[in-house]
């Protein structure tokens, strides 16, 4: 796969999500926020974590103006494969390519730790390698990962299975650790092109770093 | 001309931040609070040319995320 990986002012999970898919075998390219177009023959798009612009206004606020999302955007339309994490993911709601918004944790604080999480939805691009109701490791880093979404709206992903993974104990049980409506921890768009999640596949491709969870979630982007 | 922009969570969207601040106001003894909401207040200077609708545009666009947030403005010369 070739895999380019976008780098906004105050993004800094840019080399690590670099090395996850290195080591997986695929060639990355990272690319400046200002570039005016994607790289020939992209198979994802990653928007990786970070602080972008600060955090000014709301979290990924500002980054959704940014040149090279535009071209996201239309990648996206096309039917291309976008994933975000942590900042991603609150780019990707800010951009609207994601439905729902992400809120400052219920406890007010940075929550910086591994974290169990259940598989809802294994039928996309993303998740295909990983089982339904498997329970996975993953680190979480975040203080704006309070998902929200109506009722409606929530009605509607759960009935197309937009709704990908939950944060959870370490027997499965759903424990909403940050606020987040019904645990909600990653979700996808109506057409299962576009990924987003707060925790961090990224850092768990080492058993020697507590988690090699995150290799299963990345390789299921080959298909 | 100055445009006073107040954004805030909608009700119904749970704020942690009030939520914090009214048990805190509580735990100083000042009793009688029975919610507390926090936003934020920007304030824009602008020409004679920015209109109202112009202001919303901005709000809906960029200043408020309508999924989560309302807002409401003031323009005052």
């Amino acid at each position: 796969m070739n895999v380019a990986i976008l780098r906004f002012p105050g993004t800094n999970c840019e080399f690590d999500t670099q090395y996850a898919f290195e080591k997986l075998g695929h060639s990355t390219q990272i690319v400046w926020h200002n570039d005016k177009t994607l790289p020939q023959n992209i198979d994802l798009v990653v928007v990786p974590g970070g602080f972008s612009y600060g955090d000014y206004l709301r979290s990924g606020s500002i980054a959704r103006f940014a040149p090279v999302m535009q071209e996201v955007g239309k990648f996206a339309a096309n039917g291309g494969k976008v994933l975000g994490i942590c900042n991603g993911f609150q780019i990707l709601t800010e951009a609207k390519l994601l439905p729902g918004a992400l809120k400052r944790n219920t406890n007010l604080h940075f929550i910086s730790k591994y974290q169990h999480l259940k598989v809802v939805s294994n039928d996309n691009a993303f998740l295909n390698k990983c089982q339904k109701d498997e329970v996975l490791h993953v680190p979480i880093a975040h203080a704006d990962g309070n998902y929200y979404i109506d009722d409606e709206n929530l009605a509607k992903m759960k009935e197309n299975a937009q709704i990908l993974l939950r944060y959870c104990d370490e027997n499965g049980k759903e424990e909403s650790i940050n606020g987040s409506v019904e645990a909600i921890a990653g979700v996808c768009n109506e057409t299962k092109n576009v990924f987003g999640l707060m925790p961090h596949p990224e850092r768990a491709i080492e058993i020697l770093l507590g988690s090699d969870d995150g290799v299963k979630m990345l390789k299921g982007f080959e298909g | 001309m100055k445009a006073i922009v107040n954004v805030y969570l909608k009700q119904g969207v749970l704020d942690p931040q009030g939520k914090a601040v009214h048990h805190a106001l509580g735990s100083l003894g000042f009793n009688g609070v029975n919610d507390v909401r926090i936003g934020k207040q920007i304030v824009l200077d602008v020409d004679s040319s920015v209109t109202s609708d112009i202001i919303k545009e901005m709000c809906e666009t960029l200043l408020a995320n309508t999924v989560i947030e309302d807002y409401n403005f003031k323009l005052k010369p």
